[in-house]
């Protein structure tokens, strides 16, 4: 056990390699950023090289690489088009991406988990027809839509929410952004445990247990659910990368500067520091889910091991 | 969780069984030809052969199966329920609402939208389906094997998967289809099986390492059931339901997708007409037309409520316990 | 059982690490709030570059600049005409050595006083190429610009030939040649004069920029929010009638505009398109909507000769006249645009050189004709042509199908024109640059000064800076250096037009139609109003008393 999860630990190793270069790389495939500076005029060339060199862009891209990766392991994670430092980027731009993660995590998970479980036990019924519908309207309507209308009528008409968030991004803020950033994992998370809660309700370890005379409530949540969460729990540890790197529609609705906000103007400005930062942060947040995902299913299913 | 021991379904496997699963993550399992494949095979065989008799005997499975025939032929051949041309358009009845010869209305360019849907669905469930398709395929495979065979296949796959999982789609879309160069439905669903594998991959990988603790399985390999012929008799069956599940709701989010690379410039080459593209211009004018949403997204539902039906009716086929 | 227990351990521990993360960022949150009465809540967007004025080229970071500088010359808010500022006089005799006398007693927001070396030092300092200031070029007419500013090599000098230090009070300019309305530009915040502190601590400056303007920054917390506050020392006749301005950035204009109608801001200056048809009901009335100096047009590379070959002027002009712009502007802008009449920008009045009638026929839609004339010119190149555009921003989509469809619908022939979105503005910008356009582009002017010669010199003139078309006609760089030399303006304007009547003919672009400003606002304020470079005029907003 603890053996495995130094070895998983230890593979970030090549992970990172492989991140940074992989991004770098795509991130020089854009082009040049430098003309983009002079808006809708024609760059002055004097200039241009002036600031290509500053950036070190007037090297290879190999020598480039070399030369980022020895300043990351400085510290320094380079500047954005801005003349900011990355880190102080990420220094503001996580810590709201990862509450409203938490926010929209926490939503999709109880009410996925809740809803699915409704529609898988009465299947055909009620619940399962509003599971399915919330999942066709979801698939079908636009992110920036349910954000738009949200917005509009809780924020704009009944003033029962803010329309943006404040500076600092307040938990209480957070909750309607998070609300539509959750909308369509829940359908996931709802469709799957359905499905997954419909299979095992058949399977001799309940029907053992509810012959055992065990009170309903008992063999739901502990043989039923648990014995049905693997595939939820998968579908929501690959999740909380997702939601933290494609938040940019509701972090861009609701005025959160996040991962996701800085992260897409890294890419329009084509800024290799920014985005091959932050993308390797996120995937070190996608190695760690991942493993708590794996150790997770040690601990719902105890037949699986680790050595 | 004191109670756990006693009820698990642990409990009620032997011992020895826990022990053999240990030894398999770490050994990936060694293989054992072994001469009781003969009725292994014809079981099997039955397997597949009721899944499809059990199908053919759902309502449900006739109603989706028509549904998607439905769009197929809307697909190959638009002109069928629908004379005008999805490119004529008329700016001076931009936006305006249903009229005689119109009935869904016009959108902001002032063109049909009851043609352009009919005539969206061509690119839009073609990229649905092969991305589906695609993605499903080379996600179940990657993910089961990192899933069965466990250690290094599992962390060279897995990692693997979590690098193509941090690629933000706005850089993979615009450097991927600007490199590739096409444009076409092909481009465009290779690219989104190229970065939508990954998930997949997990969730298959995580029912492979379930099905393969379960009992039957267990057994099976106890009689000397060989690799290839677990995965594909015994696991594969059981571990299919969520990736179905996963599979049919993603179709509609490629769609989606697709509009999402077209309006960067990488998706379908102008003047493509697709649901996606007329979704996400709906969108902004939410407010002053909801009309144009309406029936592009209507038949995204449509589709997708016509694959998700589909998919629940194999997975109740595949289900064992349902007999 | 020992295994699943440990996987208990570390899972617990992650998320307990996970929400200790959480709450770290959670402080700080009243920043924003406080005292805020009587200060105006004000939209913004992040600047792309850093807050010097010579190194910021785009609205932004200007709006900010126009605040907290003031420059010799301060164009008229509502006539756009250049006055002096902080310049007593400017005097000239050969329209080519100037001699600048600044106004006494003049303070920077810290009180150090405004000298002739803040004006030296800040000219030289934005020329010198390893400075790598993006406006740069704006000092080139100065003399010895060529050593500091080569181009190519390292820079021989460290200063300007051109500029001679007279005393405290007094500078000398001397040009390279003959430019009469050159002290018209100095209005542009490029030529701002920088305080001390500037080249003493440049970090420390950068992170809060000191002017000699009506307002004094207090705070800036870099991509969220600026406060300024009237600055004491500022004696100039734009005095704020509010206690500060609060600049918030907003990642998207509809946040923005949802928050106007909810109370939480005050100036929105840049009304989303979707709103447009509703916005005069939802803010009851608060909204203006008047020309700006931006124009666009759909540029031609004649550097191809698929396009310049002889007889495609025809097919250019056909083009021109294929354009319903008049529907495009009402349906697609709302009324927002205005269909151009020429080249330049109504807020230049009739005297700068605006004009209702000079392209006479050439942008008046007329499908007959434009299907005659692109006929006769041999049709489109290859009968298929694409208008390029950057899809990153601004939501050039929608005008340039409608743009398209207008001359598919002329030319009978649906897949004659579409647009050809490219992924990024540096990607769309680099193909323009390095002219490997093979096909017509949207383009766009936004006026740096409000002169008739902003809008032709670089645009159209041989080898010109922004000349995207690759337009080169001798008669038209005759007429421009004719006009420089002008001492008189209505002479000079005269020639200007005279020069811009050959673009007409020759069509090296599409003028489409003029930008209007905008802006919305909240009850909580009054006196809004915007000057010709569409900021809003912040110093005259009044917060009212609730």
């Amino acid at each position: 056990m603890g053996r495995y999860v130094i070895r998983r630990l230890l593979q970030m190793v090549p992970v990172f390699i492989g991140t940074t270069f992989l991004i770098f790389v795509m991130v020089y495939a854009l082009g040049d950023p430098v003309a983009a500076m002079f808006g809708d005029r024609a760059p002055d060339p004097a200039t241009a090289a002036q600031i290509r060199h500053a950036m070190y862009l007037d090297h290879s891209l190999p020598a480039q690489y070399v030369h980022y990766m020895k300043q990351i392991f400085t510290g320094n994670f380079g500047t954005a088009a801005t003349g900011q430092p990355v880190t102080e980027l990420m220094g503001s731009a996580f810590p709201v991406t990862i509450r409203l993660t938490l926010v929209a995590f926490a939503i999709e998970a109880v009410a996925g988990i809740g809803l699915g479980l409704l529609a898988g036990m009465r299947r055909g019924r009620f619940a399962d027809t509003g599971v399915l519908a919330f999942t066709l309207l979801v698939v079908a309507v636009p992110t920036f839509v349910t954000g738009y209308v949200l917005q509009y009528f809780l924020g704009v008409k009944w003033h029962v929410a803010n329309p943006a968030v404040a500076e600092g991004a307040p938990i209480g803020d957070l909750i309607l952004p998070g609300l539509v950033l959750a909308a369509v994992s829940l359908a996931y998370v709802a469709r799957l445990t359905r499905t997954s809660v419909a299979e095992n309700a058949r399977a001799d370890y309940v029907r053992t247990a509810v012959a055992k005379g065990l009170p309903k409530r008992r063999v739901v949540t502990v043989h039923l659910l648990r014995n049905s969460l693997i595939p939820v729990v998968t579908f929501l540890g690959t999740d909380i990368g997702g939601l933290m790197a494609g938040a940019v529609v509701t972090e861009r609705i609701f005025n959160i500067h996040g991962v996701g906000y800085q992260l897409y103007q890294g890419i329009l400005r084509q800024n290799p520091p920014t985005v091959v930062g932050f993308v390797t942060i996120l995937v070190i947040i996608f190695l760690a889910a991942n493993l708590l995902v794996d150790l997770l299913y040690a601990v719902l299913d105890p037949r699986i091991r680790y050595a | 969780m004191p109670e756990t021991t006693e009820t698990t379904p642990a409990a009620t496997t032997p011992a020895t069984t826990a022990a053999d699963t240990a030894a398999t993550a770490t050994a990936a399992g060694p293989v054992t030809p072994a001469g009781t494949a003969t009725p292994e095979r014809e079981k099997a065989r039955s397997l597949w052969s009721d899944a499809w008799h059990d199908l053919s005997r759902k309502p449900m499975f006739y109603v989706s199966g028509l549904l998607i025939l439905f769009l197929v032929v809307i697909a190959i051949w638009p002109g069928a329920i629908a004379s005008g041309n999805p490119l004529a358009c008329d700016l001076s009845k931009s936006q305006m609402g249903p009229t005689s010869g119109h009935p869904f209305g016009f959108d902001t360019q002032g063109c049909d939208v009851y043609t352009r849907t009919v005539y969206g669905a061509r690119a839009s469930v073609s990229v649905g389906i092969f991305s589906t398709v695609g993605v499903a395929v080379l996600g179940s495979l990657l993910g089961g094997l990192a899933g069965f065979f466990g250690g290094w296949w599992d962390a060279v796959l897995s990692r693997i998967s979590d690098i193509f999982f941090g690629i933000p789609i706005l850089l993979g879309g615009v450097v991927f289809l600007s490199v590739v160069k096409g444009g076409t439905v092909t481009t465009v669903s290779a690219f989104m099986i190229l970065l939508g594998w990954p998930q997949i991959a997990r969730i298959a990988r995580g029912a492979v390492i379930t099905a393969k603790q379960q009992d039957y399985v267990q057994a099976a390999k106890a009689l000397g059931a060989s690799n290839t012929r677990m995965l594909l008799r015994h696991i594969a069956p059981n571990a299919l339901a969520p990736i179905i599940v996963v599979a049919t709701i993603a179709l509609g989010t490629y769609i989606s997708l697709e509009a999402t690379l077209s309006f960067l410039g990488v998706g379908l080459k102008p003047p493509a007409v697709s649901w996606g593209i007329d979704i996400s211009q709906a969108s902004d004018q939410i407010r002053n037309a909801p009309h144009m949403l309406l029936w592009p997204a209507g038949a995204l539902s449509i589709t997708v409520l016509a694959f998700i039906m589909l998919g629940d009716a194999v997975r109740d086929a595949l289900d064992p316990k349902l007999r | 059982m020992r295994g699943a227990k440990s996987a208990k351990w570390v899972v617990g521990a992650a998320v307990v690490a996970l929400a200790a993360t959480a709450c770290g960022g959670g402080s700080g949150d009243t920043k924003a709030g406080g005292s805020d009465d009587g200060i105006v809540r004000a939209w913004w967007g992040d600047p792309q570059n850093p807050l010097e004025p010579a190194n910021t080229n785009e609205v932004q970071g200007g709006k900010v600049l126009d605040m907290i500088f003031e420059d010799l010359k301060e164009y008229n808010p509502t006539t756009g005409a250049a006055q002096l500022a902080a310049a007593q006089s400017i005097t000239t005799t050969d329209q080519q050595n100037f001699t600048i006398k600044l106004k006494p007693g003049l303070k920077f927001s810290d009180g150090t006083p405004v000298t002739a070396h803040s004006f030296v030092d800040a000219w030289n300092y934005g020329a010198l190429l390893t400075n790598k200031q993006l406006n740069a070029y704006f000092f080139e007419d100065i003399a010895g610009y060529a050593k500091v500013h080569p181009d190519s090599g390292a820079p021989t000098a460290k200063t300007m030939s051109g500029l001679k230090v007279v005393d405290n009070q007094t500078f000398t300019v001397q040009l390279t040649q003959k430019f009469s309305t050159w002290p018209d530009r100095l209005g542009y915040k490029a030529f701002a004069p920088l305080p001390t502190s500037f080249f003493t601590d440049h970090a420390g400056y950068l992170d809060k920029p000191v002017g000699d303007g009506p307002y004094k920054i207090v705070s800036y917390t870099k991509g969220s929010s600026m406060k300024l506050v009237p600055n004491p020392y500022y004696t100039g006749p734009s005095k704020p009638k509010n206690k500060g301005v609060l600049l918030k950035v907003y990642t998207d204009s509809n946040t923005a505009y949802a928050d106007l109608q909810a109370g939480n801001l005050d100036v929105l200056d840049d009304i989303p398109a979707e709103q447009l048809s509703h916005v005069k009901t939802d803010l009851d009335g608060r909204y203006l909507n008047q020309p700006a100096g931006i124009i666009q047009t759909v540029s031609f590379p004649l550097n191809q000769k698929a396009w310049s070959k002889p007889g495609m002027d025809k097919v250019r002009l056909g083009l021109s006249m294929a354009i319903d712009r008049k529907t495009i502007t009402q349906k697609i802008f709302q009324g927002t645009r205005t269909p151009a009449t020429d080249l330049t920008s109504p807020v230049l009045g009739a005297a700068g050189g605006y004009s209702s009638d000079i392209a006479g026929d050439s942008v008046t839609y007329n499908p007959a004709k434009a299907r005659e004339l692109i006929k006769e010119g041999g049709g489109i190149p290859g009968g298929h042509m694409t208008i390029g555009y950057n899809a990153d921003s601004g939501s050039h989509k929608e005008w340039v199908d409608a743009v398209c469809n207008s001359i598919n619908n002329v030319l009978g022939d649906n897949k004659a024109c579409v647009g050809a979105p490219t992924g990024t503005f540096a990607d769309f910008r680099n193909q323009i640059t390095k002219g490997e356009m093979t096909n017509p582009f949207r383009s766009g002017w936004q006026m740096d000064y409000p002169l008739i010669d902003d809008f032709l010199t670089p645009l159209y003139a041989t080898g010109g800076s922004s000349n995207d078309s690759h337009y080169s006609n001798p008669q038209f760089d005759k007429l421009i250096k004719q006009a420089n030399a002008e001492p008189d303006t209505a002479k000079a304007t005269a020639l200007y037009q005279q020069a811009e009547k050959l673009l007409f003919t020759d069509m090296p672009v599409i003028p489409l139609w003029y930008q209007n400003g905008e802006a919305g606002w909240s009850s909580r304020v009054s006196h809004v109003t915007e000057n010709a470079f569409s900021y809003p005029v912040y110093t005259d907003i009044t917060v009212n008393n609730s």
